[in-house]
């Protein structure tokens, strides 16, 4: 088996004579690996979640998990993935050791793994202290980490979660990742969706979806090469001069305030050095108060505006 | 003169500090960010500052006009726009602005020309007939904030106005907000997502109802203790192990296929380099990163747990 997951040309309509959910989706994700589904709400990435776990069958196309056929054969899968949706249910008046007790009873772990797996679950969600409290009563980033925790006691290889970090605080969202990393250096292989952007940096290969669409993958390093411009921040003030400069320099393809900086989109390859020394050449002259003047990396959200323009036609 | 001066401001809810000491300024056509998890005190601060709360302690004023003796000044001089803005979704976004307009006052011969210049400017002239229900997230938004600006208020709030919207209609949204600015407005928001509060000219921080930062985006940044550098090597998990407890290194972190580290300013990369050497780990990139406004809120999270607050704005 090459890999995990192997969906071809899956299709999805809930309505007919509407523009479908899914709309031809192929992705192959390799064993042990991180894989991100990033896109705005309404792109898709709930119902694509829900085919491949075997919870909902696509209109069109074939999903293999784990070897097995999810429209012919889904129960073994049901018992080799952990899934968990965007409201995972936890039971509110179970304890947070009852819910994991609860979740290894439903997939018949023997006594022995059963207290270990608990265990396990415990230490890494960093919950151990927490074992008497009412599910009920946790914090939202505490019932993530606990419903994690449930979606992985059973040791899945696979783990599929729905927007994990979605309503958490900063905090939260930081320490999930953090676990995220540990259940795949264990030798898991995890596929998560989510509409931040920022968070596709933190997988090993990503798919942009956009209205049922996949409008790219590959690795972040991968999709950050593969924009056709270099981006140039600047901070200087007079703020009213420093605009009109950076309209009358040559060479810059386009550009948008971020607070009081401006972001610079300039060709790659040297014309971006040229246009940096010609930006501070003449800011120098008028004898601005320059703050910043440089190059800046390409964040994953340029990489997905950029899809997104590319596919309207409007670049 | 500034849109908005708070001084010391401070709300009791019984013994509980909703807000506890607060003191900030937003300059006239200034945008302001404010930023902190749930139950931080933003909604509080919000509702005082539009008039609609009282504070316990502390001198509030917007746009000249005292909190406390001139509610009403203030409420009909101000915008207000939320993720759960209420728009009526059996109107069509004509009459909705028109219902905002009587609202407001705005007089009667007026109120055509203003619809159709707020339509232009939402970019809803093709929507004009429709009933505001069918329309999509970002056309809503857009409406909303038509409908919050109606009667030209010179101060705008926006309450998490970009939740769930796209990358591409944020960007949007955000070039009609510095228009906006561009001609006075001054605007105060608050937003879950980090990377959004780049767009604002400064930012305060709360936590627990204090203010735990307050500067610009980039002053946040460059403040920062530690250099966080981002290596590309061969077995990163590895690589974090390693490097987590050696001297000099303040944090390691998988970020993907790649180690985050934040290193102390004082120069301790060469040990670091010669660890990852011996150890036979191949670094096949080692480059120094901007830091996030999410380190950064992190950071100053763990500070303000270890009693370390940091206050002061730029002029």
């Amino acid at each position: 088996m090459d890999y995990v997951i192997n969906a071809t040309h899956i299709s999805k309509q809930f309505v007919k004579n509407t523009p479908p959910a899914l709309d031809d989706l192929s992705i192959t994700i390799p064993g042990g690996i991180l894989y991100g589904l990033v896109g705005p709400d309404g792109a898709g990435k709930t119902t694509m979640l829900r085919i491949l776990s075997s919870v909902m069958l696509p209109t069109h196309g074939t999903a293999i998990v784990m070897g097995h056929d999810t429209r012919k054969d889904p129960d073994p899968i049901r018992h080799k993935i952990g899934y968990m949706p965007q409201n995972f249910s936890l039971y509110p008046d179970l304890s947070v050791f009852e819910n994991l007790n609860f979740f290894a009873d439903i997939h018949q772990l023997d006594p022995a793994e059963k207290k270990a797996r608990i265990t396990e679950m415990l230490r890494f969600t960093r919950l151990a202290e927490f074992t008497k409290r009412k599910a009920g009563t946790l914090s939202g980033g505490m019932k993530k980490k606990l419903a994690l925790g449930c979606a992985l006691v059973h040791d899945p290889q696979l783990l599929i979660l729905d927007e994990p970090s979605t309503g958490v605080d900063p905090v939260s969202r930081r320490e999930l990742w953090l676990i995220l990393s540990e259940v795949v250096q264990n030798g898991v292989t995890v596929l998560v969706s989510t509409p931040y952007m920022d968070e596709a940096e933190r997988c090993h290969q990503v798919s942009f979806l956009s209205h049922g669409q996949i409008l790219a993958t590959g690795s972040p390093a991968e999709l950050v090469k593969s924009l056709p411009f270099e981006i140039l921040e600047v901070k200087a003030s007079p703020r009213k001069m420093m605009r009109s400069i950076v309209d009358e320099t040559e060479g810059v393809l386009d550009w948008r305030p971020v607070g009081d900086t401006l972001r610079l989109n300039v060709p790659n390859h040297g014309m971006s050095n040229r246009i940096l020394h010609n930006l501070e050449k003449r800011m120098d002259k008028e004898k601005m108060k320059v703050t910043v003047l440089r190059h800046t990396r390409q964040s994953m959200e340029d990489v997905f505006v950029h899809l997104v323009n590319t596919q309207r036609g409007t670049v | 003169m500034n849109a908005v001066e708070v001084s010391h401001l401070t709300r009791m809810f019984n013994d509980f500090s909703a807000v506890d000491d607060i003191s900030f300024h937003i300059p006239e056509g200034e945008i302001f960010g404010l930023l902190g998890p749930n139950g931080a005190g933003k909604t509080t601060t919000i509702r005082i500052l539009c008039g609609i709360m009282l504070p316990s302690a502390g001198d509030v004023s917007v746009l000249g006009y005292d909190v406390k003796r001139h509610p009403d000044e203030v409420k009909s001089r101000i915008g207000y726009m939320s993720q759960k803005f209420s728009l009526y979704n059996d109107l069509t976004p004509v009459e909705n602005i028109m219902f905002y307009a009587s609202i407001y006052g705005v007089p009667k011969k007026e109120r055509a020309a203003r619809v159709k210049e707020l339509i232009e400017m939402a970019d809803l002239s093709g929507h004009q007939k429709q009933l505001t229900r069918t329309l999509s997230g970002a056309w809503r938004q857009r409406l909303a904030l038509a409908c919050a600006i109606v009667h030209r208020p010179a101060m705008l709030f926006l309450d998490e106005a970009t939740a769930g919207v796209d990358p591409v209609s944020r960007r949007e949204f955000w070039d009609l907000i510095y228009s906006l600015a561009g001609e006075g407005v001054s605007v105060l928001a608050t937003t879950h997502y980090m990377d959004e509060a780049e767009y604002c000219n400064t930012i305060g921080m709360m936590y627990q109802g204090k203010m735990v930062a307050l500067a610009s985006p980039e002053r946040l940044k460059n403040d920062l203790p530690g250099t966080l550098v981002q290596i590309d090597c061969n077995r990163p998990g590895e690589a974090v192990l390693l490097l987590q407890d050696l001297p000099g290194v303040l944090g390691a972190n998988i970020h993907g296929a790649l180690v985050h580290l934040n290193l102390e300013k004082s120069g301790v990369e060469p040990k670091i380099k010669k660890a990852l050497a011996n150890a036979g780990i191949k670094v096949n990139s080692w480059e120094v990163i901007q830091p996030s406004l999410e380190d950064v809120f992190l950071s100053m999270v763990s500070e303000q747990l270890s009693g370390n607050p940091f206050q002061e704005q730029e002029n």
